[in-house]
């Protein structure tokens, strides 16, 4: 424990060392690096929550991080365009109510989406919420409104109180200090009567529901949450790229997500910081080596598999304590 | 004596702030993997090898894949601008990429030259002095092939993927075409199998297909119409019959007609060195995108040519003027900087062992495009 | 609606079913053998794809081209079995999830890496090019016939296989109880090698049958593989019969809702937009089956004996 606690502290100073890095070798794009870096964590966060705590493998969280998108993305081109959203409901251009709003449409498209998948098991599990995801990347390739297959650009990042966010680097302190809470907010799940109880459901729900609780309830909230903090993941990863589009929604990259938490290592705190981290400096190291990089990322990872049973963080501190 | 060294001292000077002496970086966002990365193959080639011929030592390009990831184009170009300072911005293949990146490209005053994609926002209200379209508006080869229809067919079953893409194709499409519609299907983007369209279309007693399906599709709903014994005649837009994929369909495709902007028999000097040349770089025939890589580069060579770079107002000038050999013969830009272009009717043709285009009609002359009105510029 | 259209429509939903059920039927084995999720299934698929227009391109045969596809999909399979596969069994389903995804995209990247970007040619063989005549008169091509023949004998052979030979009969052990068939002394390695190289045939003849009607390129395999796993959730994850089932259920669904959900909605919009919205419908119907299907019964249609 001690040593992932170790391990813990180097990663927050290697992600406190981009930015410096950025500033001291004038590389401004090592900032954007950085942001893409903590929001794809977030994200992983959020799904840690439902797949590491939980033992719930969704495969459809990329539905949720599509739909932070499209929040973001629809109420900054209303805000921008002034046309009411719903007749007296404006547009907004404010991070915080927009986070707010992801996070409730997620949160509340993830209840009935939980609550069949929920009835299955195993791969049955991953399999139906692949299939809720994709029916709502078809929906949102064929519905113009918004775009479409071409996605939804806003020109202008939107905005937080006293932060200019146009700047890659209060953008960039924005994304890590929702990370650094929602890092928090795990923590504490983990170590609260909830999160006890949903990891024991994870280990045997038979004897749970013998105490008394019902798995099915802890397991939807826990699915609810985890949902809510991938959505506010897409709202920033919107915000980024001041664009948003159907592959937000695509199964790549709910598989992505996945891959970031086993790599990191599951269930752990920080595995998703450090499977994030790893991943966006292997995309960025490897592609400007080689136009070939994804056979060497695909190589990487299943030496991952093959060699470092409990990720990153299983190499470095061991395996958990238990699992 | 002193004046003829200050003399000597001023031309040393234009000499090095003129046109060539100065370096020009470019930045090539485009698609080198996955299934879609034909096209960027084709494209980066092509315009390589117009930097190369040019001899001009002081143009850098540097060349990223996008992988045909929007989100992923958009962080390429966020770090050539931000990092890499590159000058100008070209390469992106697919109108959902462009969408994405060009808005916060010409935002942040960078020139962007689009050697392929031409969505409609961007061509009339949304357009910019930063964007040059050098290929075509989206709509443009569509509305090509309605207007060929006219002449010969009067009642048209009509094909596209239920994409923005799609749509915008068969209203182009609609836009000059006089005749009736037997049919109007949207089918799934990515869709591979076309036997369920393909019965629609011989009950619906059309009297020609005109469909619109990029990439893998096309060349899926090609072979499987071919196979399947209907005899209806087949239009489509130059990109299901272009050459890097005709090798693919193979005889199915031999006589569509399909219209475009450029051909490999277009009878000018230029576009006969740039076959000649292509097919001796590489020992392929080059495909439209290859073309309008290769006329995306050589623009961005004239404009270096008359203007330096730094100088934003005189290098959007320089490149207006379009003042280059194109491979399309004639060539010029609209208010809205997209194309004014003769479109023609090209039909697929087997010479020897090789599935090819030859051009059989001329189906606009000077051809601008619907938006340029919208724009204000 | 004239009824020869509809005839001819559930003909072409019944062969993609039985296109899909060659996928399907290695993937459920695969799962029901082992008890491993191989997401790299759509990457032999391609391989046996290339293997056919390769060898098809340099000996002009389709037919030895299909012999490729197999021998190359099979020798793949047991490659990829042998070197990461074999390490997977007593994982969980994570850790199979990410070295086959890790296995996608050193297939897909390799695959492009030996035969380029450009998408390749394989035609119908001469044999099975043109059509038969339906009643009602309209042609159906003699190829899409040719799949669902074939579909309906590897059917057979697999219910053969199984039910009747010494392999089936170990197959069937090792659905039931894995430890107990070690436990016979059979050589479980060998044998989990030959079912995954099995599979890995039925995934690349697919492949190759397809390949001559699509187009033959990188990525191609990735779509037909969710479509695979809708096809063995919806019949019950390791049963073949269910992966027949299945796959007829969603290629007639996903066949006949292309051409009935934008005709329906015609009657309440106009043709254009019925046409966009009914494909948007019909895009995610297969989608909204399964989720039904799964919230009646979430074992699948025909559970099988033992997950």
């Amino acid at each position: 424990m001690a040593r992932e606690t170790v391990f813990n502290g180097l990663m927050i100073l290697v992600l406190a060392a981009i930015p410096a890095a950025a500033l001291l070798f004038e590389e401004p794009f090592y900032l954007t690096l950085a942001t893409r870096l903590a929001i794809l964590a977030l994200a992983a966060v959020g799904l840690n929550v439902a797949l590491g705590l939980g033992g719930l493998v969704s495969f459809g969280h990329a539905a949720f991080f599509g739909i932070g998108g499209y929040v973001a993305g629809i109420l900054a081109v209303h805000a921008f365009n002034m046309e009411p959203l719903l007749p007296g409901l404006p547009g907004t251009k404010s991070m915080p109510v927009i986070w707010v709003v992801s996070m409730l449409l997620a949160a509340l498209i993830a209840l009935p989406m939980g609550a069949i998948s929920l009835r299955t098991s195993g791969v049955y599990f991953i399999m139906i919420t692949l299939a809720f995801a994709q029916m709502i990347y078809y929906f949102a390739i064929s519905w113009p409104a918004y775009g479409g297959e071409d996605g939804l650009s806003f020109y202008v990042r939107n905005g937080f109180p006293g932060v200019n966010t146009l700047q890659p680097l209060p953008f960039l302190l924005v994304c890590y200090g929702l990370l650094a809470a929602a890092l928090l907010f795990f923590w504490r799940l983990q170590h609260s009567p909830f999160g006890a109880a949903l990891q024991a459901a994870r280990q045997n729900d038979v004897r749970l529901a013998a105490v008394g609780i019902r798995p099915f309830k802890i397991r939807l909230t826990a699915f609810a949450l985890s949902a809510a903090i991938t959505g506010v993941a897409g709202a920033l990863f919107a915000d980024l790229n001041r664009f948003v589009s159907p592959s937000m929604l695509s199964w790549h990259l709910s598989g992505e997500l996945i891959v970031l938490i086993i790599l990191g290592g599951v269930g752990r705190l920080f595995g998703p910081v450090a499977g994030a981290t790893v991943y966006v400096f292997l995309e960025y190291g490897l592609g400007g080596i080689t136009e070939r990089w994804q056979f060497f990322l695909g190589l990487i990872l299943l030496g991952v598999v093959l060699f470092a049973r409990g990720g990153i963080i299983g190499l470095f501190a061991g395996r958990p304590r238990h699992g | 004596m002193k004046q003829m060294m200050a003399a000597a001292l001023v031309a040393l000077c234009a000499g090095t702030a003129g046109a060539f002496a100065e370096p020009v970086k470019i930045g090539m966002i485009t698609t080198l993997s996955g299934g879609g990365a034909g096209l960027g193959v084709d494209t980066r080639d092509a315009f390589l090898l117009a930097i190369k011929k040019s001899g001009n030592k002081d143009i850098e390009v540097v060349v990223e894949d996008d992988a045909q990831k929007p989100e992923l184009a958009v962080q390429i170009a966020d770090k050539m601008i931000q990092s890499e300072k590159v000058d100008l911005l070209t390469g992106i293949i697919w109108s959902n990429l462009a969408m994405a990146v060009v808005p916060s490209v010409t935002a942040q005053d960078v020139i962007y030259l689009s050697p392929n994609a031409g969505p409609s926002p961007l061509a009339g209200a949304g357009c910019n002095a930063n964007y040059f379209n050098v290929a075509y508006q989206n709509d443009n080869f569509h509305e090509a092939m309605g207007q060929y229809a006219n002449g010969d067919y009067k009642k048209t079953f009509i094909l596209a993927p239920n994409y923005p893409a799609g749509k915008d194709s068969l209203t182009g499409f609609k836009r000059y075409y006089k005749g009736e519609l037997a049919g109007e299907v949207y089918t799934q983007l990515g869709q591979t199998d076309y036997a369920a369209e393909i019965a629609q279309i011989r009950a619906s007693g059309a009297d020609s297909v005109f469909f619109f399906l990029p990439g893998g599709m096309g060349i899926a709903f090609t072979k499987q119409y071919g196979q399947s014994g209907v005899t209806i005649p087949l239009m489509g837009p130059g990109f299901s019959f272009s050459q890097d994929v005709l090798g693919a369909i193979g005889d199915a495709a031999v006589g569509v007609r399909n219209s475009a902007s450029w051909s490999k028999d277009l009878d000018n000097e230029a576009n006969k060195t740039f076959v000649a040349d292509f097919q001796a770089e590489y020992g392929r025939l080059p495909s439209i995108y290859a073309a309008q890589g290769y006329d995306t580069a050589n623009l961005i060579l004239s404009a270096v040519a008359k203007a330096s770079v730094t100088d934003k107002e005189a290098f959007r000038a320089a490149l207006k003027e379009a003042d280059f050999p194109s491979v399309r013969g004639k060539f010029k830009f609209n208010t809205n900087n997209h194309p004014i272009q003769d479109i023609y009717v090209r039909e697929v043709v087997k010479e020897g062992d090789v599935i090819t285009n030859k051009i059989i009609a001329t189906a606009f002359t000077d051809h601008s495009d619907a938006y340029a009105k919208d724009c204000k510029m | 609606m004239q009824i020869p259209l509809l005839l001819e429509q559930l003909l072409n939903g019944l062969q993609f079913g039985f296109m899909l059920f060659l996928m399907a039927s290695g993937l459920t084995l695969i799962f029901g053998v082992m008890g491993l999720i191989n997401l790299a299934h759509g990457s032999l698929y391609m391989v046996g794809a290339f293997a056919c227009a390769a060898v098809a391109a340099a000996t002009g045969s389709f037919w030895l081209g299909l012999v490729a596809s197999l021998a190359g999909a099979a020798a793949a399979g047991a490659l990829v079995e042998v070197l990461v596969i074999r390490r997977l069994y007593g994982r969980d389903h994570l850790d199979q999830v990410l070295a086959t995804f890790a296995l996608i995209l050193i297939f897909s990247e390799g695959t492009r890496w030996l035969f380029g970007s450009f998408p390749l040619y394989l035609d119908i063989p001469p044999l099975l090019g043109g059509a038969l005549t339906l009643p009602g008169s309209a042609p159906y091509p003699i190829y899409r016939l040719a799949i669902i023949g074939a579909g309906l004998l590897v059917a057979l052979g697999l219910y053969l296989l199984i039910s009747r030979t010494r392999l089936g009969m170990r197959i069937r052990a090792g659905e039931a109880d894995r430890e107990m068939i070690a436990a016979l002394g059979i050589d479980i390695r060998t044998l989990y090698t030959i079912v995954f190289a099995l599979g890995a045939a039925l995934a690349g003849m697919a492949g190759a049958l397809v390949g001559a009607l699509q187009s033959v390129q990188v990525g191609m395999g990735e779509p037909v593989l969710i479509l695979a796993f809708v096809v063995i959730v919806i019949g019950g994850i390791g049963s073949i019969r269910g992966a027949l089932f299945g796959a007829l259920l969603v290629g007639v669904v996903d066949t006949t809702g292309r051409l009935l959900l934008p005709l329906a909605l015609s009657s309440f919009i106009s043709p254009s937009a019925a046409a966009s919205t009914g494909a948007a419908l019909a895009s995610m119907l297969i989608y909204v089956l399964m989720a039904l299907i799964l919230a009646l019964r979430p074992r699948g249609l025909f559970p099988a004996a033992a997950g």
